[in-house]
């Protein structure tokens, strides 16, 4: 099996430990990860923005990059979602379908792949979950409220036998924080006010640290907390669920 | 405006923000409640947004089966292929019965067409009979929900408004005897009514018959009293057959409300003896929406208004804030498809959430409809020149990872080592209530290079 690590352009830039913390935790999972040099960006701003056609050459060199793979990695959600779902402007050639096909988000590769839950990790804490929208209402890593569904939640089943973890529950469980990429400088007042919203929803359920599949969601949040100086850190699951026992 | 500057400006009074949308949410809640009571609801969805995506595929047919049906029924049918001509139609009935005075229960294409403007011009009383409807009409707003219309008012707000155009005592906002003095108000309109008009929420194609909803029964007030009873749809609004019922009015007032049914699902099929039924079909706009392939599932909309009562942006940004005749999620990909200049800031009103696609009772896929109009507004209306250039260079610098690791070597260099009255200035966004991230001494890529060089 080979895997291949893809990190996304913020978390390469901003958020290194979310990165380390992935590549580390897959390798205790028994995984050979290689990283591919040369990566930049899924596009993804760019296509959220209108702009995809400007995104093809981002999209190739993700591509090229990956096409070797027989797992593509990734701890970011919305990237994972962009890859499989957006990279229909390219031709469809082989290579491009594979990687489609082939681009897992971090949690439900270990869950869905390696077909394990309990990686280990101890955490003693009070966790909130941001169960974040591209990942959960668009590559199904759970039961959204919006549907009748029976209710699963693939961070729950890996957060869950992390050992001393408490999962907070929240009043909104998958309500969308307001990043939305460049919605969160176009629309400043609504993201911040849905952000602010969401925190306080953590806040009042006790929660000590928000946790969540896709960092972006979690540094617009990170922001707001810095900003009003509010009693919460935030963690991507990858740091989570890397700490030993 | 652009929706951005009309969100920021509802912002302002935060308390009011979150009124709006603990009001919302609660209809929300109520939707999923009474939709986990129904077994199959997502089977139900499915049958739903089958049987539309059939109904357009062959709209022709339908609309002219139903014609004929109608027209044996001894319904009058007329055909408008814009507002303009169906607000002619109208006015023509109106004058040859000598009609002044006109009730109206809730129709959003009547709203679409500005049918009450229209009429009041030419002398004619246009009364809205929904109460939600109804106090907007006195407070001369347009309707900032297509189910709720008055929700952006508190009912303290209602109860001065009363005062003013009702007679009414102070009450501090007494529901109950604010609703009682609309019914008196109202009373005496329908009473007096020459025409009644009213929307139509099913067209059903076997029967020549049409289905009107509501909860407050004003639409079968003023089509019972009145000699006229003038019904006005989109030609969308066709379903096959009767039995398809079955589907919808479970699926609308569960969406809508979190009611089982609406209080009032009111069958018309031919008028009774003396009196007449005519219906306005409209096309509006709507064919050409249906030739464009990526937005042709917009048109199974049975405006539930689900969307806006789950769109976290709708919730804090309040239904005026789109300037459109339907606000929300669903009026961002209907209202580009009317007036791309006008609208162009809507499908950008959005995270892509994808919440609204999840509610929708026929399974609209709203959030890629508002991706793939933000694809089109780029290349066909102007954009900001910062906000363009920047992108495009972004494009630019992913697509070469030389340039790449360089633009992000330095991007946190300058955010490390920049003054902070640079980095929180006024134009970045970002900043004005966020903290930036602290940047590290090295990014992954470094690392990884420095931990394979140890590995040796």
């Amino acid at each position: 099996m080979k895997v291949g690590l893809f990190i996304p352009c913020y978390i390469n830039q901003l958020y290194p430990q979310v990165g380390i913390a992935t590549l580390e935790l897959l390798e205790k999972l028994g995984v050979t990860v290689y990283y591919p040099q040369g990566q930049t960006c899924c596009g993804q701003p760019l296509g959220n923005s209108g702009y995809e056609e400007d995104s093809k050459g981002a999209c190739q060199v993700f591509v090229e990059n990956f096409k070797e793979y027989d797992y593509i990695v990734g701890p970011s959600g919305s990237c994972i979602y962009h890859v499989k779902h957006h990279f229909d402007i390219l031709e469809q050639t082989p290579d491009v379908i594979k990687v489609r096909n082939n681009a897992y988000e971090m949690c439900e590769f270990i869950v869905k792949v390696l077909g394990i839950t309990d990686v280990g990790a101890s955490f003693p804490h009070k966790v909130g979950l941001h169960k974040s929208c591209h990942g959960l209402r668009g590559l199904k890593l759970g039961s959204c409220s919006e549907r009748m569904d029976p209710y699963y939640s693939t961070e729950e089943e890996l957060l869950n036998q992390v050992k001393g973890l408490e999962l907070m529950p929240l009043t909104r469980k998958d309500e969308c924080c307001g990043f939305g990429g460049t919605f969160s400088v176009f629309e400043e007042a609504i993201s911040v006010k849905m952000g602010k919203d969401r925190i306080h929803d953590h806040l009042d359920s006790g929660v000590e640290v928000i946790t969540g599949a896709d960092h972006s969601c979690l540094m617009h949040m990170e922001g707001l907390i810095n900003r009003n100086k509010q009693p919460l850190k935030v963690m991507h699951i990858a740091e989570i669920l890397n700490t030993s026992m | 405006m652009s929706h951005a500057k009309q969100a920021e400006i509802f912002n302002k009074n935060e308390a009011k923000v979150n009124w709006h949308d603990k009001a919302l949410w609660y209809v929300r809640e109520k939707r999923d409640n009474s939709a986990h009571n129904v077994k199959g609801w997502e089977h139900l969805r499915d049958s739903a947004s089958g049987i539309k995506a059939h109904v357009l595929s062959n709209l022709d047919e339908y609309l002219i089966q139903f014609e004929q049906n109608a027209l044996q029924n001894g319904i009058k049918v007329h055909w408008a292929s814009d507002a303009e001509e169906h607000n002619t139609i109208i006015h023509e009935i109106l004058k040859d019965h000598k009609a002044e005075k006109v009730v109206k229960s809730k129709s959003m294409l009547t709203e679409e067409c500005h049918l009450n403007p229209y009429l009041e011009e030419k002398g004619i009383e246009v009364i809205d009979t929904d109460l939600g409807e109804r106090i907007v009409q006195l407070a001369k707003e347009p309707p900032s929900h297509i189910v709720l219309p008055a929700i952006h008012k508190t009912k303290e707000e209602v109860d001065v408004l009363f005062q003013e155009h009702l007679g009414t005592k102070a009450s501090q906002g007494d529901p109950e005897y604010l609703t009682n003095a609309a019914r008196k108000h109202l009373r005496g309109k329908f009473l007096n009514a020459d025409v009644a008009i009213t929307g139509v929420n099913f067209a059903v194609a076997d029967t020549g018959g049409f289905v009107v909803c509501t909860n407050e029964g004003n639409a079968d007030m003023g089509a019972h009293l009145a000699k006229v009873h003038i019904a006005c749809m989109g030609i969308e609004k066709i379903i096959p057959k009767e039995g398809h019922l079955g589907i919808f009015l479970r699926l609308l007032a569960r969406s809508a409300t979190g009611q089982p049914i609406t209080t009032y699902s009111s069958h018309f099929n031919k008028p009774t003896e003396g009196k007449e039924i005519h219906i306005v079909i409209v096309d509006n706009g709507r064919t050409e929406q249906l030739s464009r392939e990526d937005f042709r599932a917009s048109l199974h909309c049975i405006r539930c208004g689900a969307c806006m009562n789950t769109c976290p942006i709708y919730r804090r940004s309040g239904g005026h804030s789109y300037d459109a005749t339907i606000p929300g999620p669903i009026g961002s990909i209907l209202s580009p498809g009317k007036d791309l200049k006008k609208h162009s800031s809507l499908p950008f009103a959005s995270t892509l959430c994808g919440s609204c696609s999840n509610v929708c009772p026929v399974k609209i896929n709203i959030h890629e409809q508002l991706y793939k109009w933000r694809q089109i507004i780029v290349k066909e209306q102007p954009q900001p020149v910062v906000k363009k250039s920047i992108l495009k260079m972004t494009g630019t610098v992913f697509s070469k990872p030389g340039l790449y690791s360089f633009i992000g070597k330095s991007a946190r260099f300058a955010l490390k080592y920049a003054p902070k009255s640079l980095i929180y200035s006024k134009l970045n966004a970002w900043g004005k209530a966020r903290d930036l991230p602290e940047v590290k001494n090295e990014n992954f890529d470094d690392w990884y290079k420095k931990r394979s060089k140890n590995n040796g």
